[in-house]
């Protein structure tokens, strides 16, 4: 039964793998310098993608399609767009990136990916989602080790690699369990059958453990943050930043659709877990980024903060807790992108990715400064960059929840983080380099990475002050969620 | 529809420091120029706004504007401007630092004198808009929301000032202190006003962020007792209350001259008057069961500070605890109150961000000619600068509260007030006007008429046509208020009584 709808649901996948097999086809036949247009054609297919599949399939009611496998939604379709323009900006600085750019393979990696992580956001079935995860992962395992002569990124290929499928290894345990004790694998079924009390809350507490343990690794939470800096210390910088941002955004969203639809029953008890885990990753997160000196390790970390702070929202289980979340899932993944293409750009530039090599840089490069101001200041949650509205919105969310304690925790953090934000940019902005010569020394910028980040930072700032738009579309994606 | 002057206001400081950066970096000269005309517009609107207020309003919020910003429930924040007695004449003491600011950091390309910003103008006056912009706005908004907003873009361009621009010794301790401090500050008092958006939604059923609507959301008084606390100490920690006073005169002393003028100017007055906007006016009950707290905590600031400040050899230090012993007294007021007590607040605050900023221009002045603030090695500066010995001199005045200064306007109700609510605090704490007269009697006798040594002689020369104006136009406000009292007690009565109806019908 493949009906109108079916296929208006799965269209921004077909699209991404038609630009998938063009770049395929095309790839072979560009010589050298050529094959950089692979990223051009990434990165302006995806936003055409985008361009159609707004125009033509955006969902109307929540309906199951294919056959049970996903379902058409708001919730759906907003983290697809999200993921989207995440991959389109990925792209964008990937192409002047040593060794990645130059590289077809890379691209249609990336794209493979980009599919997993749009089907992960609609799954409405084990199976499915099991195999979305799947989907992801896999590509960026590769992607992650793709620098073969460097150590590090070998190293972080293969550490992402066995955390991934140890992880996931336990979701599928958990899958299973669920699908023992239910009898079905379809999510918005199984919530029937736990609701009916045919379990005993033991043992579904123990098959939420499983599956918490794969999307921990998802969302990179301690405890499951173990593989995060390594893997983006030793990914390709675009890579990194596609991991700590698409990647962690695709695991809220099943994060979301776990908790709030199939097992409502036991999100009020897991809540308590939830929220726990949350103060322990935004405490840990914060605390570990203090010392580090290495902008790439810096961001990981503080990357595991942030995934703490979103739990706030979904600790809060409201619609409104669920809108906060998707909306700061959006501004951070601009802002995180911006961070990560300013060190994938500065890195490009013959620069390093220590602290003590960003010294000058807003002498050496006015605009690169401003963007690591705009960055840097957004992660902090300041106005009027995105991270402020943000922060703010998770907040009330808490607040709203009774969780004042979970927000008091976010509140101390957030001063926490604000002092290792500002010290990047005391390298930006006050040191200078030993030979004070910065005039002479500037920062060149490619094409694409400048319109990848002025893409990101314009994002981060209007989002931040007119944010009643994305707000709208936070809470529509909420809406239709239960 | 009348024009919306209040957003121009607030909005100008932010278009033209976005117009800054988009300038080339070499047009230093350009640079200056926008920011100087940028400076004026906002003063006379301001200006004008303020006449407007004094001659036809004189009650409640005028110039009133309000635009849905978003309204998806459950959020609800609207772009609400406003000004009523006691925010119009910070509105123009703002622009009047804006425009000061601007002029005593034209700087000059003499290189005996360096005064001035020379090192990227550009980035400058960029970031000292983007605070000017933020200490409109939290002075015009209506909104808690937009009032947290501006509050925080006030907080962090500070912190690139200091850092950027600053005293190379201390800049990156003091900078990082005061930026935690304020921020610590601003976020404590963000958990109280959501607190407070949801318990208004369970009073009243109304989700806004309106402080109109807020001030009427019946908040029950064990949950003012509890929350006002933080709430208050929140924001006057930008308002320099003891004993959360430590990271202003630090950042003081690290701050670029303009920036200081706005630090002790502007910036500790958005504290102070949040703490009231927010702290007092939406959780009365709060300010009465606590304000015996508050008043011992500004009293020691009162005295702590002019103490403090009596034995600094900085002259930078110097004026910044005097600026803590002076914002004690803005807070003593806030303590008391009662119309008396409140009226010497307003007016208080305008006239101490005026004397401030003048005495710390004048200090700039004299640290970028003679390379030194240390006050044993100044001297004779009245010969070779007699233009800003007289301007230090009047804000001197004006700083032990002399009649015929705005000073006095200010300080006078504000000790009748706590008079009458605790004479003893008020005996306490007039203590520090003397010991205020004494360390600034000391000032001037060795900075200005002591003479001067020898190795500065033939050094220092006198200041700029630029540095005159400022001067002129700060002194001009101080004997101003001084003389004619009229032109600001009938404002700042208005908006005390729309506090004390608050006040009483809580």
């Amino acid at each position: 039964m493949f009906t109108a709808t079916a296929f208006a649901s799965i269209l921004p996948e077909i699209l991404i793998l038609t630009i998938g097999l063009i770049i395929l086809v095309c790839e072979p036949f560009w010589k050298g310098e050529q094959k950089r247009n692979a990223g051009w054609l990434t990165a302006g297919g995806l936003f055409a993608a985008m361009l159609l599949s707004l125009l033509l399939a955006r969902p109307s009611e929540p309906q199951v399609v294919l056959g049970g496998m996903l379902r058409f939604d708001w919730l759906g379709f907003f983290f697809k767009m999200l993921f989207m323009f995440a991959a389109a900006v990925t792209a964008l600085m990937m192409m002047d990136y040593e060794k990645i750019g130059k590289r077809g393979e890379s691209y249609l990696l990336l794209l493979v990916s980009l599919i997993g992580m749009n089907l992960m956001a609609s799954s409405a079935d084990l199976v499915m989602l099991y195999l979305s995860i799947e989907t992801t992962s896999i590509p960026l395992y590769v992607l992650s080790g793709f620098l073969l002569d460097d150590d590090l990124s070998v190293e972080a290929g293969f550490k992402y690699f066995i955390y991934g499928a140890m992880s996931s290894a336990m979701m599928l345990y958990g899958f299973s369990l669920v699908f023992g004790f239910a009898g079905t694998t379809d999510l918005y079924a199984v919530a029937a059958t736990l609701t009916s009390g045919a379990i005993s809350p033991w043992i579904a507490f123990g098959v939420a453990t499983l599956i918490i343990v794969g999307l921990g690794f998802k969302i990179s939470i301690v405890p499951f943050h173990f593989w995060a800096p390594d893997v983006y210390h030793g990914a390709p910088t675009p890579i990194s930043g596609f991991l700590s941002t698409a990647s962690k955004a695709a695991g809220f969203a099943v994060v979301m659709r776990l908790f709030f639809v199939a097992f409502p029953e036991f999100s009020a008890a897991w809540a308590t877990t939830l929220a726990a885990l949350a103060a322990i990753s935004m405490t840990v997160g914060n605390f570990l980024a203090l010392p580090q000196t290495n902008i790439k390790r810096l961001l990981a970390y503080s990357s595991i903060s942030h995934a703490g702070y979103t739990l706030i929202g979904v600790v809060a289980f409201s619609q409104f807790g669920a809108a906060s979340v998707i909306f700061y899932l959006a501004v951070y993944i601009l802002t995180n992108l911006l961070a990560f293409g300013i060190a994938a750009a500065f890195r490009r530039a013959g620069g390093g990715d220590e602290l003590s090599d960003y010294s000058g840089m807003s002498r050496r490069s006015p605009l690169l400064g401003l963007l690591a101001l705009t960055a840097f200041l957004s992660l902090s949650g300041m106005p009027p960059f995105g991270g402020f509205v943000a922060k703010v919105v998770i907040f009330a969310a808490g607040i709203q929840a009774d969780y004042l304690w979970l927000v008091i925790v976010g509140i101390i953090n957030s001063i926490i983080g604000l002092y290792y934000y500002l010290n990047v940019l005391k390298f930006v902005y006050l040191y200078r380099t030993p030979n004070q010569d910065e005039e002479n020394n500037p920062i060149p910028l490619t094409q694409p990475y400048k319109i990848a980040l002025v893409i990101l930072a314009v994002g981060v700032i209007l989002i931040g002050t007119v944010f009643a738009p994305f707000f709208n579309w936070s809470n529509v994606g909420a809406l239709r969620l239960f | 529809m009348n024009f919306p002057i209040l957003s121009v206001i607030t909005f100008l400081p932010f278009a033209a420091g976005m117009f800054l950066l988009m300038l080339p970096a070499q047009r230093k000269n350009e640079a200056r120029a926008v920011a100087l005309a940028a400076a004026v517009a906002d003063l006379l609107l301001s200006a004008w706004v303020y006449v407007q207020y004094l001659t036809q309003h004189m009650q409640g919020y005028q110039f009133v504007e309000k635009y849905t910003w978003l309204n998806i429930p459950p959020l609800n924040i609207a772009l609400h401007f406003g000004v009523d007695g006691m925010s119009a004449p910070l509105v123009l003491l703002t622009g009047i630092v804006m425009f000061t600011g601007v002029l005593i950091s034209w700087g000059d390309d003499n290189p005996k004198v360096m005064s001035g910003i020379q090192d990227r103008p550009r980035e400058f006056f960029a970031f000292l808009f983007l605070l000017a912009g933020g200490v409109f706005g939290v002075f015009v908004s209506l909104d808690l929301f937009m009032l947290f907003f501006f509050y925080e873009i006030a907080v962090f361009p500070m912190y690139l000032l200091i850092v950027i621009w600053g005293w190379v010794k201390t800049r990156e301790y003091a900078a990082m202190k005061l930026t935690l401090y304020l921020f610590i500050g601003s976020v404590v008092a963000l958990v109280g006003a959501l607190v407070m958006y949801w318990a208004q939604y369970q009073n009243t059923g109304a989700l806004s962020f309106d402080m109109l609507l807020m001030e009427r959301a019946n908040f029950s008084a064990t949950f003012q007792r509890i929350w006002f606390l933080p709430v208050f100490l929140g924001f006057a920690v930008l308002g320099g209350i003891w004993p959360f006073h430590n990271w202003s005169p630090d950042g003081h002393v690290a701050a670029p001259t303009a920036v200081s003028m706005f630090h002790a100017g502007v910036l500790m007055k958005l504290g102070a008057f949040a703490a009231i906007r927010v702290g007092v006016m939406l959780l009365p009950e709060g300010a009465k069961y606590w304000s015996g707290l508050i008043m011992a905590f500004s009293a020691i600031a009162v005295v702590y500070g002019a103490y403090i400040a009596f034995v600094q050899t900085d002259l930078k230090y110097m004026i910044g605890f005097s600026s803590v012993s002076h914002m004690g007294l803005v807070m003593l007021g806030v303590s008391t109150l009662n119309v008396t007590g409140l009226t010497g607040v307003g007016v208080q605050m305008v006239s101490h961000g005026v004397m401030t900023a003048l005495m710390f221009a004048v200090t700039g002045m004299i640290y970028d000619r003679a390379h030194t603030r240390m006050i044993p090695e100044l001297g004779g500066m009245a010969k070779v600068m007699p233009f800003a010995a007289v301007g230090f001199i009047i804000s001197g005045l004006v700083s032990m509260g002399m009649p015929g200064f705005s000073g006095f306007i200010a300080e006078f109700p504000i000790f009748m007030g706590v008079w009458r609510v605790q004479w003893l605090v008020a005996a306490v704490a007039s203590i520090s006007i003397i010991i205020t007269a004494a360390y600034i009697m000391l000032i001037i006798r060795k900075v200005f008429y002591a003479p001067m040594p020898e190795n500065l002689q033939g050094q220092v020369g006198d200041i700029t046509v630029l540095d005159k104006t400022a001067i002129v136009t700060l002194c001009l406000v101080m004997v101003g208020i001084g003389v004619f009292p009229s032109v600001i007690t009938p404002m700042i009565s208005s908006g005390v009584n729309y506090i004390m109806n608050i006040l009483g019908g809580a």
